[in-house]
């Protein structure tokens, strides 16, 4: 029944991470890449990090954050290599480094987040 | 009229070269691969989609931090430090400039996607935009909030 | 406004030479006319060995497609007045063979709008003396605007992906078979789906967005193959957990 086997699960992927990273990643990256480190605000202590992250819900969130939009650069920048580039013949190749980078991304960040 | 509809003949053309009365040699471009480059609405295309980079980038970055903070306080003030280096913070505000540019493209294109009947009527895309961009603020309040307030 | 205004037409005679080259014609330049009038003026006065395709001059029977200074645009909707200064470029339409001139070779394109099975499809037929279907103006309302494409291949010209990829289906057809997916009396969905989950489907897209922009329309495919790649997860993640065959 499924002709296409893994695309349209790979598609919902890809619009779960993207509207992930719409909604959450410019809080978090205004925050900790900018305004914590330029002292525009002051950053949480890393004891009140620590304890934060070790709550589950915590991890299960960071968990989530990190591994779901690595899902939805895999799946577009495929896309734009396939297209951009016009790399016809390494089609299996470009998709199997795009999903298995994204896949070693989604398990170091279960590993590091399943240790704390 | 043409015997040979149909498969990839259709768009390919008859044998290349041959010229009769009854099939003429059709001219086809090949398609640059700075196609992108040909028309603004292409490149801002092209943009968009490079957005992902600095996404999975910044996925990248929260994992460093994740694994600094479980390495221990040394660890986490050393990785704080890089945080303050000036070619790191160039990066960030760039990748902030990308981020901002996917969350408008990604909200924009939301309603084109999302068609809500209600009651025999599609429901106006400014409504839709409206609740995507409510629920931009909404998160966004309820991240900085935490964040901010933890001490 | 100036007396005249030059076109640089695109003429291509496959009988005498290899590639295509441009031909400048001065032409006048009045408020009311449209790029198609020029070429007209072209083909009457000044070479009548120009050839173009054309009908209705008015906008529905979808043959005037052409790429006019980069876009493409149906020749009897663009004024010569919004294209200056001159010289405005006429060329065929991108992305498909180039037969002679002006005139583009459109068999990829009509087969694929066949390939999505563009009738009402059903699995049950009732007896004529059953009546006619009913439809209510909701239901009606909810394809009319994909009826209303006039197959000018604007958006094939305009989708970098169909330039790149030659065999997919392309905005036009995809939109086609959401209109009768849509369509109350159609039971022909399922079937679509499938056709349209293929290699060449509508996964091929990545929702540039540009077959909407040149739509004179106003069809929107890029929403209805949007549409459609969100009906066609919801399926796959139904067929996952029902494995017998959820509709």
């Amino acid at each position: 029944m499924r002709t296409r086997p893994l695309t349209p699960l790979l598609w919902t992927l890809f619009s779960a991470g993207g509207t992930l990273a719409a909604l959450l990643y410019p809080v978090h990256l205004f925050l900790v890449g900018l305004a914590f480190p330029l002292g525009i605000f002051e950053p949480p202590s890393p004891e009140t990090l620590a304890r934060l992250v070790a709550h589950p819900f915590t991890r299960l969130y960071l968990f989530v954050f990190i591994a779901l939009p690595l899902v939805h650069w895999a799946h577009r920048f495929r896309y734009t290599l396939y297209d951009g580039l016009q790399l016809k013949h390494l089609f299996a190749l470009v998709a199997v480094l795009c999903y298995g980078a994204a896949l070693v991304g989604a398990a170091a960040a279960g590993y590091v987040l399943w240790a704390l | 009229m043409s015997a040979h509809g149909g498969g990839p003949e259709a768009r390919g053309g008859a044998a290349p070269g041959a010229y009769t009365p009854y099939h003429p040699r059709w001219y086809r471009r090949r398609v640059s691969v700075w196609w992108w480059l040909k028309r603004p609405t292409y490149a801002t295309f092209v943009l968009r989609e490079l957005t992902s980079v600095f996404v999975a980038g910044f996925a990248v970055v929260t994992l460093l931090q994740v694994r600094a903070l479980s390495a221990g306080p040394e660890t986490y003030a050393r990785f704080q430090q890089r945080l303050e280096s000036p070619v790191v913070l160039a990066f960030h505000a760039v990748a902030l400039a990308f981020l901002l540019f996917h969350s408008l493209t990604w909200f924009n294109l939301a309603p084109k996607a999302m068609v809500v009947r209600v009651g025999g009527r599609r429901v106006p895309d400014a409504a839709v935009l409206a609740a995507n961009y409510a629920a931009w603020i909404v998160a966004t309040a309820s991240v900085a909030a935490v964040l901010l307030a933890a001490r | 406004m100036a007396d005249t205004v030059a076109l640089e037409v695109t003429r291509y005679r496959p009988e005498r030479e290899t590639e295509p080259s441009f031909e400048t014609y001065e032409v006048p330049l009045r408020r009311d006319w449209v790029v198609l009038d020029a070429l007209n003026y072209v083909k009457d006065r000044l070479d009548g060995s120009l050839s173009f395709r054309w009908s209705c001059r008015m906008g529905v029977c979808g043959s005037c497609g052409m790429t006019v200074n980069g876009t493409p645009r149906l020749t009897c909707a663009a004024f010569l007045a919004d294209n200056l200064p001159g010289p405005i470029r006429i060329e065929p339409l991108e992305y498909f063979p180039v037969v002679r001139d002006l005139v583009v070779e459109i068999t990829d394109f009509m087969k694929k709008l066949r390939e999505v099975k563009p009738w009402i499809v059903r699995t049950d037929e009732p007896a004529v003396p059953a009546g006619e279907y009913l439809q209510t103006p909701a239901q009606l309302d909810a394809y009319k605007q994909l009826s209303m494409c006039i197959n000018c291949m604007l958006c094939y010209s305009a989708c970098p992906i169909y330039g790149l990829e030659p065999g997919f289906l392309g905005p036009a057809a995809i939109a086609l078979a959401r209109r009768y997916t849509l369509d109350s009396r159609d039971q022909g969905g399922a079937e679509r789906l499938e056709i349209l989950s293929q290699h060449d489907g509508m996964w091929q897209c990545t929702f540039v967005g540009e077959c909407s922009k040149v739509c004179p329309k106003n069809v929107d495919p890029a929403g209805a193959i949007q549409q459609y790649k969100l009906e066609g997860a919801a399926h796959w993640f139904k067929t996952l957990l029902s494995p017998k065959g959820a509709r």
